[in-house]
């Protein structure tokens, strides 16, 4: 079976990801405050500090109707990739697992 | 089949303009998410993992050609080319827009589809035989009745807020495979000594986290009590029924504890007072309802067909695709034929536009332009020449439309999964693919016979494991992905939920597994025709457990 990439190192790190209104896409919030559809360009900052740097940030493009529902991840990096931890978030950023071209 | 009066057109067209307005709102910013969302679950969109899903119905599983090409035209231009078809005989599209999300509505309104009551704690699509109107054993064309629900139970103002989402299901024929037992009420048509056509109730099936098998709480219901019964029973749920426990809340519960003969005391007590109400069935108005489902006109013809018999000597593997797929019609020289979209390493259930396309084509020129959605997730051509099999045939192979696996053990049902769904704990679909691999052998696969395996993502059992002869469940353990196998179970006329045969597997051991569990019945097996389900009815579980886990 298919596996989402395995998290290489241990240092973790906080990304906070959403749904993008528009179209539903999964994207995370950048260094200059875009929203991307790739993990890697993900902002990230130490756990302890996610809620406080990140959040407000979230909330603020809830308000402008740019993204539903953000949320912090938790995130390894290693060989130069962002990896969520979480099983589901690999799938969310990396699937579906599967072959979905007709 | 059916066709919209004047009153459908209205409301679907309303409704698709409604939520076209509603959308653009959103987009727009003057309508919140909590605000908005209520708005778009009440017309099939939902926020999944990746994107939102786009659930159309389809009632009773039944589309004509025109519709079907509209499907394909919507994954053509509105998602990524393909769409899934369902457990519960719909489809849902993975790669939807909102913005584009109103102008699927309003195409599909052009061709009297919708998707409103797909979502939410209402009375759902009603499903049926995917058979009905074709089947050999069948009373009575079941979807005459399925009709006569959807009706009733569209926009009902009293059921539009029930403790939960309910299901009904209707069979015609004594052979269920409607799988009525595993929904919140399933009807099951009979005759009785006089005659007349009623129902056999059964009330309180269900799958999900706390699956329970149907009870029957009337024998015969006369048909044209229909709607007051089903009325009877929706308000002694709305009334009893648990609001403070979403996982109690469906009717299951209820009947489960209180007893299935206080409940249907409860709902013959209500339905006195209503039984002779406005919801009498009056028969010109069955027979216009029956108008729409008149059997299609098809040639008188002789029971055997020689050349199609001849075909079937000389060509191995048409023979095989006939055995699993075509079943026989009640009209002589026809047959109904199963088209699987269980492809090797295909997502079971997707189809591509091209092929939907084919199969409308496909309809027009063999079928009476006819299409059905099966609750296995296969589609299926209901009246076709048993002289035309195998021009269907080769036409099939030629957009991999001719697996040759119906009922059998690689035509695997699975639900999206975790690639896909937003509620799930594993993935669905890979499994499913790795069990199609190591099943691959032709041979071997229709050696081994009838054999259901049916895969969820999660608890809800949107994959119908808990019926599948071999069930698997996926589940989270400490971040990693892992399967409980169930055994036994039967969504059909013995209808029963599988037991769980022992620990949990890891992904990657979970075809092992099968094809262990395969071994232990092809070595017990009294007879070849001794099929999977009745060999463990026969031995029990403890053979299968003891082979399975003997190495672990
Ligand atoms: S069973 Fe679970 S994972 Fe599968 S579709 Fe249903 S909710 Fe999603």
């Amino acid at each position: 079976m298919a596996t989402a990439k395995q998290p290489m190192t241990t240092d973790t790190l906080q990304a906070l990801t959403a749904n993008r209104l528009i179209d539903g896409l999964v994207v995370y919030l950048t260094e200059t405050g875009e929203w991307s559809t790739r993990v890697d360009d993900a902002a990230l900052v130490p756990a302890e500090t996610g809620e406080i740097v990140l959040a407000a940030t979230g909330e603020q493009a809830v308000s402008t109707n740019h993204v539903v529902a953000p949320y912090l991840i938790d995130v390894e990096t290693g060989g130069g990739e962002v990896n969520p931890t979480r099983f589901r978030e690999r799938i969310r950023a990396f699937g579906p697992t599967v072959n979905t071209s007709v | 089949m059916y066709q919209y009066d004047t009153y459908d057109k209205t409301l679907v067209d309303q409704r698709a303009r409604q939520y076209r307005d509603q959308a653009e709102r959103r987009v727009e910013g003057d309508l919140t998410e909590d605000e908005f969302r209520p708005l778009r679950l009440m017309n099939g969109l939902y926020q999944e993992l990746h994107s939102y899903m786009m659930r159309i119905n389809i009632p009773y599983g039944t589309l004509s050609s025109a519709q079907l090409r509209k499907l394909a035209h919507v994954a053509r231009t509105y998602d990524r080319g393909y769409g899934h078809f369902t457990t519960r005989q719909n489809i849902q599209f993975n790669w939807v827009t909102l913005e584009q999300s109103p102008d699927i509505l309003a195409e599909l309104a052009g061709v009297e589809m919708h998707a409103i009551q797909s979502s939410g704690n209402c009375i759902r699509n009603v499903t049926a035989d995917a058979f009905a109107g074709a089947a050999a054993d069948e009373i009575e064309d079941s979807r005459i009745w399925a009709e006569i629900i959807r009706q009733w139970s569209t926009l009902h103002p009293e059921f539009a807020f029930l403790p939960r989402k309910f299901k009904i299901a209707v069979t015609g024929s004594p052979n269920d495979r409607a799988a009525i037992r595993v929904h919140d009420i399933g009807v099951a048509l009979h005759l009785n000594a006089e005659g007349e056509t009623g129902f056999e109730v059964v009330v309180g099936g269900g799958q999900g986290r706390t699956p329970m098998i149907a009870k029957t709480i009337r024998e015969f219901l006369p048909a044209r009590h229909l709607l007051s019964y089903l009325e009877a029973i929706l308000r002694v749920y709305n009334q009893f029924g648990r609001r403070d426990n979403k996982y109690k809340a469906r009717i299951k519960i209820l009947v489960h504890e209180i007893g299935a003969q206080p409940f249907a005391e409860a709902v013959e007590k209500e339905w006195e007072q209503i039984k002779d109400s406005a919801l009498l069935l009056p028969e010109d108005e069955v027979a216009r309802i029956t108008s729409f489902f008149a059997p299609p006109q098809l040639e008188k013809l002789g029971p055997t067909a020689p050349a199609f018999d001849a075909k079937r000597l000389t060509d191995r593997a048409f023979a095989a695709w006939a055995k699993a797929n075509v079943v026989a019609h009640k009209a002589p020289g026809y047959g109904i034929v199963t088209i699987s979209l269980k492809a090797p390493e295909r997502a079971p259930g997707d189809a591509t536009h091209t092929q939907m396309d084919a199969i409308a084509d496909l309809a027009d020129h063999f079928s009476q332009g006819e299409i059905r959605v099966t609750h296995e997730q296969n589609l299926v051509l209901p009246h076709v020449k048993l002289t035309h099999l195998f021009g269907l045939w080769q036409a099939l192979a030629h957009h991999e439309l001719a697996t040759a696996n119906a009922g059998l053990a690689t035509d695997i049902v699975s639900c999206p999964g975790l690639d896909f769904c937003s509620l799930a704990s594993a993935r669905s679909i890979p499994v499913a693919q790795r069990i199609g691999r190591q099943l691959s052998d032709i041979e071997r696969l229709h050696d081994i016979g009838e054999l259901r395996i049916k895969i969820s993502g999660c608890v809800n059992a949107c994959g119908h494991h808990h019926v599948g002869h071999i069930g698997i469940l996926g589940v989270e353990k400490k971040g990693e992905e892992f399967y409980q196998i169930t055994l036994g179970g039967d969504p059909g006329t013995d209808a029963a939920i599988g037991n769980i045969i022992g620990p949990a597997f890891a992904g990657d051991r979970v075809a092992g597994a099968v094809e262990n569990l395969i071994d232990t019945y092809l070595a017990q097996r009294s007879t070849n025709a001794e099929r999977f389900i009745d060999t463990y009815r026969r031995i029990g579980a403890q053979p299968f457990k003891e082979n399975l886990y003997a190495t672990a």
